[in-house]
């Protein structure tokens, strides 16, 4: 008999640790795996006898028991279909993803795609990522090979590849779940990054709040060095790559990419004015290529379907899959990655199943703490950089949160603001200072119509939009701006 | 010639074992990439907090000024300059958990221990923290206790914690 189970975050985080110890004490020897994703069901067990497997969702220790005697005769309370049948997954392009849930996270891996691309040229790969249409998966969107060709052209003794694994926005969680469910796949990414810009350092930044990836990212690294995957002269093809974890220190600003190297660098989190871009002049002044986990990851599917037919997935410019997450109030949250062009309703209704609470759906926050709440009507929106881009939304890093009718849009303004108090590195006085008067302009809303301190926080927008360094306070007036008009009914000081 | 009480140059440094304790484990670090902070995270995990007493230590072996020390150490969330008491609570307050009634559990768990967000209960053993996300979106809300993670965290779940 055979028992699989995930061992993720999610599944941590539900108590799998004890259903092991349980497990085990039924002399079953378990295979830990990454979550597939479909994180309501977790931990998922997998039991497989003569080879009939059977899948139980939302194991507990004091259902083993009972889940082992039920196999003899009928179905137990807690058998699910398979996975692989489920139409969660089933209906799924598996990209990033294909072998998350499936492998255990740090077995040896196969290298045979690697070796391929490793016979091309920089330029022949750099070519690839071109016609292959990948755009940044951490917000901004900005075409890949367009700074990989930037990095790859200027001149310089050392250059570094830089993974932002500072997975800070609300409602994502994409990265940790590919760290922890197949590493490999972005060490992969990353050497072939690495060769294509001729870039012979990695650094994987990744924040403190993911010890369960952490520990997956360095057995992973451990033996890729071991495997000669990392290191001089890697897979003997005089490739030098070598890759180190960098761990945060809890900064939700060092998921911007400036405020990201000052970190990496030991120093105070503080965003660097732009230009020079990082790609000429980065890490140590060098020239770096940061890219989102899922960026990274995303690179050896475009060379295992082939560019082209990479290119041909999802609509117009947002090319490949994106691996959406969708969370908050909803009945099956998880992540769905799909080509680029389903509908939010699609994800939300078909996938989510509408709220979890049971009550009407109001609103779907997507792309983090900096993005756009939605209207019922502009759920169907197709979740395209272009379309979100159209309503004034952005896609972000494709985390979509569900708000039943409970939600108080005036306390989610408010709270936008506080986030980036809290959050903001301090040096540009639009998002440090507008950020405390926007929270306190929309605190006195409370219970008083919104009256002169509408315009007045219109105003603090228009300032901190214009005049903020970076995203942080350039972006914060559109969660605020888009609950202001779109739900004006809960900024006339009384509440629905 | 007097000399300035400002003039260290003749002063003798008395460094203490556990100075010297704390000197040697940072050291490797200081020829790293970013070695400041992994030098500071080997501190708090070693001392449980970053002493400020230390902080002239620490800029000694990097070579930098106490004021760029304390610069980063204040800089990032994590870092602690008083000792930790004996459990930490972190309760993510981020949009998902929001969705999924954070606020109430929030509140639900301050009246518990008869202490608000950011503070410790008056006898000193708990730590109520706010945390940012835990990245378990999905399963909210979320809460970290002594650093284990809860998904869909109750009150109940307090229960956990063995004064």
């Amino acid at each position: 008999m055979k028992a699989t189970i995930s061992s993720d975050s999610f599944a941590v985080a539900s108590g799998v640790d004890s259903v092991v110890v349980e497990l085990n004490r039924h002399d079953l020897s378990v295979i830990k795996t990454g979550s597939y994703g479909l994180a309501w069901l977790e931990p998922v067990l997998e039991l497989e006898i003569d080879s009939v497997e059977t899948t139980y969702r939302n194991v507990t220790p004091q259902a083993i028991e009972s889940i082992l005697k039920s196999r003899a005769n009928k179905k137990h309370d807690l058998q699910i279909p398979n996975i692989e049948t489920h139409s969660y997954y089933s209906t799924q392009q598996r990209l990033v993803f294909d072998d998350s849930g499936i492998k255990p996270p740090v077995t040896v891996p196969d290298c045979s795609l690697l070796d391929s691309v490793l016979n091309l040229s920089p330029t022949e790969i750099i070519d690839a990522i071109e016609t292959s249409g990948l755009r940044g998966r951490g917000g901004a969107g900005f075409p890949a090979h367009i700074k990989w060709r930037t990095v790859a052209t200027t001149e310089s003794d050392q250059k570094y590849i830089v993974c932002n694994a500072d997975e800070g926005d609300s409602g994502t969680f994409s990265d940790r779940m590919l760290m922890e469910a197949d590493p490999f796949k972005l060490i992969v990414g990353m050497i072939i990054t690495g060769y294509a810009t001729g870039a012979t350092e990695g650094y994987i930044y990744l924040r403190s709040e993911y010890p369960v990836a952490l520990n997956f990212l360095q057995q992973a690294i451990d033996i890729a060095y071991r495997e000669n995957l990392l290191g001089k002269n890697i897979r003997d093809s005089n490739i030098d790559f070598d890759l180190d974890i960098f761990v945060g220190a809890g900064a939700y600003i060092c998921g911007e990419e400036t405020s990201l190297l000052e970190s990496l660098e030991g120093k105070r989190g503080e965003i660097r004015s732009k230009p020079p871009l990082p790609a000429i002049a980065g890490l140590l002044g060098k020239p770096t290529l940061v890219h989102n986990v899922i960026s990274l990851a995303s690179v050896p599917g475009i060379f295992q379907i082939g560019a082209a037919e990479y290119g041909a997935l999802g609509v117009g410019r947002s090319t490949g899959t994106m691996p959406f997450q969708i969370s908050g109030n909803v009945r099956q949250g998880g992540l769905i990655e799909l080509p680029f062009g389903p509908t939010v309703r699609t994800l939300v209704e078909n996938y989510g199943q509408g709220t979890l609470s049971g009550r009407p759906l109001r609103t779907v926050q997507i792309g983090g703490p900096l993005g756009a709440y939605l209207t019922e009507d502009e759920l169907d929106t197709p979740l395209t950089y272009e379309h979100l881009m159209e309503i004034g939304a952005g896609i972000g890093h494709g985390g979509l949160v569900v708000f039943d009718d409970t939600v108080d849009m005036r306390e989610q303004a408010e709270y936008a603001f506080e986030f980036c108090e809290i959050e903001s590195c301090g040096k540009c006085t639009p998002c440090r200072i507008g950020s405390v008067r926007g929270k306190e302009t929309v605190s006195q809303m409370r219970n008083k119509p919104g009256g002169d301190r509408i315009r007045l926080i219109e105003d603090l927008c228009d300032v901190m939009e214009k005049a903020s360094l970076c995203q942080m306070g350039g972006m914060t007036p559109i969660p605020v701006r888009s609950a202001m008009q779109k739900f004006p009914e809960d900024f006339r000081g009384v509440k629905p | 010639m007097s000399t300035s009480p400002h003039d260290f140059s003749n002063r003798e440094l008395k460094i203490s074992d556990k100075q010297q304790a704390l000197r040697d484990g940072i050291a490797p670090y200081a020829s790293q990439l970013g070695g400041l902070i992994r030098a500071l995270h080997w501190v708090q995990h070693k001392f449980g907090y970053i002493n400020p007493e230390h902080y002239v230590d620490i800029a000694d072996v990097f070579n930098l000024s106490v004021a760029e020390v304390r610069g980063v150490v204040s800089f990032y969330h994590d870092f602690r300059t008083s000792p930790p008491p004996k459990h930490t609570i972190r309760i993510c307050q981020a949009e998902a958990c929001q969705a999924q009634g954070v606020r109430a559990l929030t509140e639900a768990v301050e009246e518990r221990l008869n202490t608000k967000m950011n503070s410790q209960t008056s006898d000193g053993l708990i730590e109520l923290k706010a945390v940012y996300c835990l990245g378990l979106c999905s399963l909210g809300p979320s809460m970290e206790i002594n650093g284990e993670l809860i998904a869909k965290a109750t009150v109940k779940d307090l229960e956990r914690v063995k004064r």
